[in-house]
């Protein structure tokens, strides 16, 4: 059989495919392994620690014993308080840009503005949560001015998100609703943001965690070192989950022995966040029920 | 003469940025009957009728020259609202575009934000329009049914009917057949010519016969200008304009 050039080339081709794929599988294997390792190895560390006590009462001796009821209360009002306060003003923002603003240059700069804002570390956040909201407008260190803090912080990934959902939304549908007489802005209310709704919170999720990990960002403005009592206003300040962490691991007297304190800690922390995100997830697949278009 | 026509365009150009696509455009619609616009695609009949509920205001960087009278009215005038405008001149797209609701929330979606509230009143409503878009029958035992499930004929006579719970004085259709099956077809033009009774129908087709089946007027349009524009049967049976009997015995477009 004579050599068919077509027939070699081809099978070059199939190699070069065949190595290309084997590449992905082996990121996203890798991928998953990091993943898998990062949880074995806080839940080999932390289960132990778990208990009905841990997660009911507050630190006791110095922090070296107890639980972290505190903590876990401070950091869901905080995260609750910053998504109440980020969510609306964000997807305000998001609607104005995507449907009423003239796209022109002043939007892009915008735009360029807050994809900045997105990439500013955490920590400069936090200093501008504490001249701000602490001093300035005299919120003092609360779960206020933590709230606001993240809120800020998560502002852009939640305009970001809500843009990206918004201009999802067919222009269809803003054609069907207009040419029916009804106004630009309840069309938006009632037929795009609608719409829109389950992306705005899909993008949102990703706000909601980093909200309630972020350490930084409350340190300055909200997080107590210490406060076996539960907060009874949104002035007083609340024990956080992370700050915690980073209190038993850097600040105390017995780091070594909090080991499995520390390690119970983010445990809980990963499991609140994946709490809050399945919670999103699920009111985003009701939302979703017969909306496919 | 003059109260037969329900709308009158008068000298209008349209411009989308500097391209010139409508040009000294004068025609007039007549009350209660069937309008059908053609010509080969490109010559601006989505223009024109989407000028004539100001769908177009909603395009970027455009202009309108010229005046467009609806019963008497300057439909760009200054103190005119589009939003009322749009309200007694429903429209009907190419492609079916119900809202991701329900069968029977798509239809009360416009009224009720008009102010209908009683559950009675939008039922009754609901059962009107649905018959007047001949999709009673397929639909009544599944109102609460998402949009989404029916089929594209059913999907545009819900379109249909959505337009018509506004009670319009005017439907314009922009080739409201041309996605659909000839079954689909045919209930729909069955249905516009129950309409004209109660409103001004002004259709653009792609499809020749379907214009000289359902329509009373019929107007020729090539390269933005109107080129001839008469009875129906005038148009398809002796045209006075060479481009017309062209393009309606196939020549070109
Ligand atoms: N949004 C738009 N922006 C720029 N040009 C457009 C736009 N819509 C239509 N046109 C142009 O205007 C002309 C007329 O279009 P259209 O009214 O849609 O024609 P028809 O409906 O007769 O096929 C075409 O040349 C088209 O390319
Ligand atoms: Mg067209």
């Amino acid at each position: 059989m004579t050599a068919d050039p077509f027939r070699i080339t081809l099978r070059r081709r199939y190699r070069s495919e065949r190595i290309f794929f084997l590449t992905l599988r082996l990121a996203v294997l890798l991928i998953g392994l990091v993943m898998l390792a990062i949880f074995g190895y806080i839940f080999a560390n932390g289960y132990r620690a778990i208990s009905w006590e841990f997660l009911t009462t507050p630190p006791s001796d110095s922090m070296t014993k107890g639980g972290i009821m505190p903590a876990i209360v401070g950091t869901f009002y905080l995260t609750v308080g910053a998504v109440a306060f980020a969510l609306p003003i964000g997807v305000a923002c998001a609607v104005y840009l995507t449907e009423y603003a003239r796209q022109g240059t002043f939007v892009r700069l915008l735009r360029i503005g807050i994809n900045c804002l997105a990439g500013v570390p955490s920590v400069v956040f936090g200093l501008f949560g504490l001249g701000f909201f602490v001093v300035f407008l005299k919120f003092g260190s609360s779960i206020l001015s933590g709230a606001l803090t993240l809120g800020a912080l998560i502002l852009p990934t939640i305009i970001t998100a809500a843009e990206e959902a918004i201009k999802a939304v067919p222009q269809t549908f803003r054609e069907a609703s207009l040419a029916l007489g009804v106004s630009k802005w309840r069309t938006v209310s009632r037929i795009v943001l609608p719409t829109a709704l389950p992306g705005i919170l899909t993008g949102s999720i990703l706000g909601i965690g980093r909200a309630a990990g972020e350490t930084a960002p409350i340190m300055f403005t909200a997080a107590a070192f210490f406060t076996a009592r539960l907060p009874s206003s949104i002035f007083d300040e609340v024990m956080a989950l992370p700050y915690h962490v980073y209190v038993l691991a850097t600040a105390g007297t017995a780091i070594e022995e909090t080991r499995p304190l520390q390690y119970g800690t983010v445990l809980v922390l990963a499991a609140l966040v994946a709490g809050i995100n399945l919670f999103a997830v699920l009111i985003r697949g009701y939302m979703r029920r017969g909306k496919r278009w | 003469m003059e109260n037969t026509l329900i709308i009158t365009v008068e000298n209008c150009n349209f411009y989308y940025g500097t391209y010139r696509a409508l040009t000294d455009v004068t025609m007039g619609f007549e009350r209660n009957r069937v309008t059908a616009l053609i010509g080969p695609s490109g010559c601006g009949k989505s223009t024109l009728l989407r000028l004539l509920n100001r769908m177009n205001d909603l395009i970027d960087n455009t202009r309108v020259e010229g005046r467009i009278f609806f019963e008497g009215t300057d439909i760009y005038g200054k103190e005119v609202d589009p939003v009322e405008i749009r309200r007694r001149i429903g429209m009907v797209f190419q492609k079916p575009n119900p809202f991701p609701k329900s069968i029977y929330n798509n239809i009360t979606y416009g009224p009720r934000l008009m102010g209908v509230k009683k559950k009675s009143d939008l039922e009754a409503l609901v059962e009107e329009s649905l018959k007047q878009a001949v999709l009673w029958d397929e639909v009544k035992d599944i109102l609460g049914r998402s949009a989404m499930t029916l089929s594209g004929g059913q999907q545009q006579r819900l379109c249909i009917a959505r337009a018509l719970a506004m009670k319009p004085d005017v439907l314009l259709m922009d080739e409201p057949t041309s996605a659909l099956d000839p079954i689909s077809t045919a209930k729909i033009e069955e249905l516009i010519e129950a309409l004209k009774k109660e409103l001004t129908i002004i259709i653009v087709t792609h499809n020749m016969q379907q214009a000289a089946r359902i329509s009373d007027r019929t107007g020729f349009f090539y390269l933005g200008r109107l080129i001839e524009y008469d009875d129906t049967a005038k148009i398809f049976t002796n045209p006075q304009v060479k481009q017309t009997e062209d393009y309606i015995t196939g020549r070109f477009g």
